[in-house]
């Protein structure tokens, strides 16, 4: 019963996070010089024009009212319509989330066992040549800047062995297998970049687990190093690694433009951007909330694994 | 002009010509060396177009922000998109004269006051409608509203009346103009049925190509319109144009055979694109030039000294050498080149001369240092460029502040609005429409507020000229007072390179626009 009023709490906690950072963004945005009209007419607007545009969009109502209005809409699935080219702003993030959520689902699938799986290894041969290749690798796999693990991918794989497209773009008449091919690049290069973090920290948090008492006693009980790791380390690991793993998969949602651009991926990252240069307040609005959502639901799920792997959190003294 | 010139195009392609008489006779009339060759190579290597197959085209110039609204196209995939699914009146032919579309004739009276358009009968818009005179006033009215937004307005609003005559269109300006033709070339004013007004963004027009896919930023795709008026176009089944905007990944798509062709291969490293088997570079003069520009109403750049200080402290053939590797030709401070009709190589070049800029620094009595303001996208190389002019102008002892901005907020903050800054212009079709946009005094975009009543005067008189002798003379005079009073350094002209591979053919230069003036998907095809 009081795991499930805990759980509760951080929903309710979530949803207020997730509120307080919509009034950030809308006031982020009240704040931008010039309004929405100004950027829609650009320099070549009359007064009058100015005028007529304000009181047809509302701006001549109170910013409390309209953060309202705007919140009410979300609420309702209703983003808006783009001001750059009039089309519905539901209908275009839907398709660039889901190619986004593709692409990070991909690499996460892939880099997430991966990296823990190296992890487990690390340890196991710690302070050894198998330690010290998998930290030496991936540690200069994460300080080359992913644009460089970009084109190294370009001109080897795609260019020089012609195994996978260099072009990412993905369409919805695409079949699964032809969407794996086309992100296989680009979920490469992204796991590349996510790989040192989880599994240092997987290496970090394991190893401190490994100087306990009953880890001895278990040793001592004769069963194989990988199973003591495996099976009485890595459980009461869980949490601060499930915690890295989240943010590192949070940043495969919102923090991937600089791939998509060099893999001509049509994710939320380039629609954010190409948003941002035309002053596409209604656009950008959607988009930060998304990612905020993104971000705040992920923590969620980190905090919530963390209570339910933690017998001390669960039954709190 | 350009109808004789394709006529002896023909005689040479026909064998009753030698190209040394021809090269004379085109000269004789005015054409440059480089635009003859240009016509002669065209129509001599001209093979059978193959029909068929998926062309594709890797363009950057694309984002999701793109409206399909051909008034508010301002970068390349809308270009592209616009020739694809539209057509024009008139458009620009590959000798930079003028090629019948829509309008199948038209005429000037003999004050250049008033033009007759005949539009073509038989043509369909993708939606089954036929194209009347109606159509076209709606389109060209809707251009011209005082509310539109569309990139043509300053072309539409020398436009007095519009009337329909039988199948003729009756276009009244309100002061003469010669160039008329070529301002109907402009690439917003794609017919549209009912002028667009019913949806402006329907990409229904007259074109080779009926669009099918829309992924404003990511693709556009299309299918071939069986019912094109036009028998020589439109070869692919399918055309496809995928925005790619980071150019490395451009030439390795390219490279990779997943795009045909692209658009705009870096100066940098053409070289390199060369030796990719199975790939041509082409590269097209045009008359996009980059630009220093400085206000002449604004000290210290309102001292003419100071100003022509820094022109002779510009090295141009170094800024060709080393910002476009070769690939483009010399400025000389006007920006006009041998591209324009009526151009005039009167005007002497300006060429690098330290001890002249001493001398015209010192008569400006200016001291201390000179700010220029600079960012990475006022032109492809620009800090580097900004960085060469710095050191040559220190040989002569000016000295020069580059002043590094950011690239968000350029094209409002600085260009146009500081006194010294780097900046390019794309061109436009003719001297006139170049030196209305941004040369007269009360132009819009008089980047170098440039005042001047005298060359007002000629520009107006050059625009109602119908007398090709006298027309080319006026736009010489003009091309000097610019020359030696303007706030204009203009070092170089840049070509269009564009990368093509060798399974394409039908390629043909043309210096209006990038990708054989936007047209490169309809006119060129995949060899079998």
């Amino acid at each position: 019963m009081y795991i499930l009023t805990l759980l509760a709490k951080r929903l309710v906690i979530s949803a207020f996070l997730l509120l307080a950072v919509s009034a950030l963004i809308f006031a982020g945005t009240e704040v931008l010089p010039g309004d929405v009209a100004q950027s829609i007419l650009g320099q070549s607007a009359t007064p009058e024009a100015l005028a007529n545009l304000r009181r047809d969009m509302g701006l001549n109502e109170p910013a409390l009212a309209r953060y309202f209005s705007w919140l009410g809409g979300i609420a309702q699935g209703d983003l808006g319509t783009a001001l750059t080219n009039g089309s519905d702003i539901a209908d275009a993030i839907g398709k660039r989330l889901y190619n986004t959520v593709f692409l990070a689902s991909v690499a996460a699938v892939v880099a997430v066992p991966l990296a823990i799986g190296l992890g487990l290894l690390a340890v196991r041969f710690k302070n050894l040549w198998p330690d010290k290749l998998i930290s030496g690798t991936t540690l200069a796999l994460i300080s080359l800047p992913e644009f460089f693990i970009g084109y190294l991918m370009i001109y080897f794989v795609a260019v020089k062995l012609g195994w996978f497209p260099s072009v990412a773009t993905v369409y919805e008449s695409m079949t699964f297998t032809e969407r794996l091919s086309a992100v296989a690049l680009p979920a490469a290069t992204l796991t590349f970049v996510v790989l040192a973090h989880m599994m240092r920290m997987t290496r970090a948090t394991i190893l401190n687990v490994m100087q306990s008492a009953y880890i001895e006693t278990a040793e001592l009980k004769g069963l194989s190093a990988f199973r003591v790791i495996a099976k009485h380390a890595l459980p009461n690991a869980i949490a601060p690694i499930v915690n890295v793993v989240m943010l590192n998969l949070a940043y495969l949602v919102v923090g991937v433009v600089v791939v998509e651009v060099i893999f001509v991926y049509p994710g939320m990252g380039q629609y954010l951007v190409d948003h941002v240069s035309k002053r596409d307040v209604p656009v950008v609005q959607a988009c930060g909330l998304i990612f905020a959502a993104f971000y705040i639901g992920l923590n969620m799920v980190a905090d919530i694994v963390a209570i339910v792997a933690n017998p001390r959190i669960r039954h709190p003294r | 002009m350009t109808d004789s010139l394709q006529h002896l195009g023909k005689l040479v392609n026909s064998g009753k010509l030698d190209r040394r008489t021809f090269m004379k006779r085109a000269a004789a009339m005015g054409a440059s060396v480089a635009f003859s060759n240009g016509l002669l190579s065209s129509s001599a290597m001209a093979a059978d177009p193959v029909k068929g197959g998926l062309l594709k085209l890797g363009s950057s110039g694309g984002g999701s922000t793109d409206s399909l609204d051909p008034a508010l196209a301002a970068s390349a995939v809308p270009l592209f998109n616009n020739h694809s699914w539209g057509d024009l009146l008139v458009d620009i032919a590959d000798d930079g004269g003028i090629e019948h579309r829509l309008a199948e004739e038209y005429g000037a009276s003999a004050d250049a006051k008033t033009w007759t358009f005949k539009i073509r009968k038989g043509v369909e818009f993708h939606n089954g409608k036929t194209l009347t005179p109606e159509d076209v006033v709606a389109t060209l009215k809707r251009h011209s509203g005082e509310e539109s937004k569309s990139g043509a307005l300053g072309v539409m609003r020398s436009i007095d009346t519009l009337k329909i005559d039988g199948d003729n269109v009756v276009v009244g300006l309100k002061d003469a103009n010669a160039d008329l033709p070529f301002l109907m070339s402009d690439y917003h004013l794609m017919i549209q049925p009912d002028g667009g007004n019913d949806d402006p963004t329907a990409a229904i027009g007259t074109g080779p190509y009926k669009m099918v896919v829309n992924e404003p930023g990511v693709r556009h795709g299309y299918e071939k319109n069986a019912n094109d008026w036009h028998p020589n176009r439109g070869h692919a089944d399918q055309i496809e144009i995928l925005v790619i905007n980071d150019d490395t990944a451009r030439v390795a798509a390219l490279q990779s055979g997943q795009v045909h062709m692209i658009e705009r291969v870096p100066p940098k490293i053409v070289e390199l694109v060369e030796r990719i088997p199975g790939v041509e570079i082409k590269s097209t003069p045009g008359r996009g030039h980059y630009v220093f520009i400085m206000h002449t109403d604004t000290a210290p750049f309102e001292n003419n000294d100071l100003r022509l200080a820094l022109k002779y402290a510009m090295n141009r053939q170094e800024m060709v050498d080393k910002i476009l590797f070769g690939y483009g030709s010399l400025g000389n401070d006007i920006p006009i080149n041998a591209a324009y009709p009526y151009f005039s190589a009167d005007v002497e070049q300006r060429s690098y001369d330290p001890d002249k800029a001493a001398f015209h620094y010192k008569k400006s009595g200016h001291s201390g240092s000179v700010v220029m303001r600079t960012s990475e996208n006022s032109f492809p190389g620009a800090v580097d460029a900004a960085q060469l002019f710095q050191q040559s102008c220190s040989a002569s002892g000016i000295k020069l502040e580059v002043k590094r901005e950011p690239n968000d907020g350029y094209w409002s903050e600085v260009w146009n609005k500081q006194p010294f800054c780097t900046s390019y212009w794309g061109g436009r079709p003719t001297q006139d429409q170049m030196y209305s946009t941004a040369y007269l005094s009360t132009a819009d975009w008089n980047d170098t507020r440039f005042k001047n009543a005298e060359f007002d005067n000629m520009l107006l008189a050059a625009r109602g000229e119908l007398d090709e002798t006298k027309r080319k003379q006026i736009y010489a005079d003009m091309g000097s007072i610019v020359h030696n009073d303007g706030g204009l350094i203009c070092p170089m002209f840049n070509d269009w390179v564009e990368g093509v591979a060798s399974a394409v053919g039908g390629w043909t230069p043309n210096p209006n626009q990038a990708m054989m003036n936007g047209q490169a998907l309809s006119q060129c095809w995949l060899k079998a």
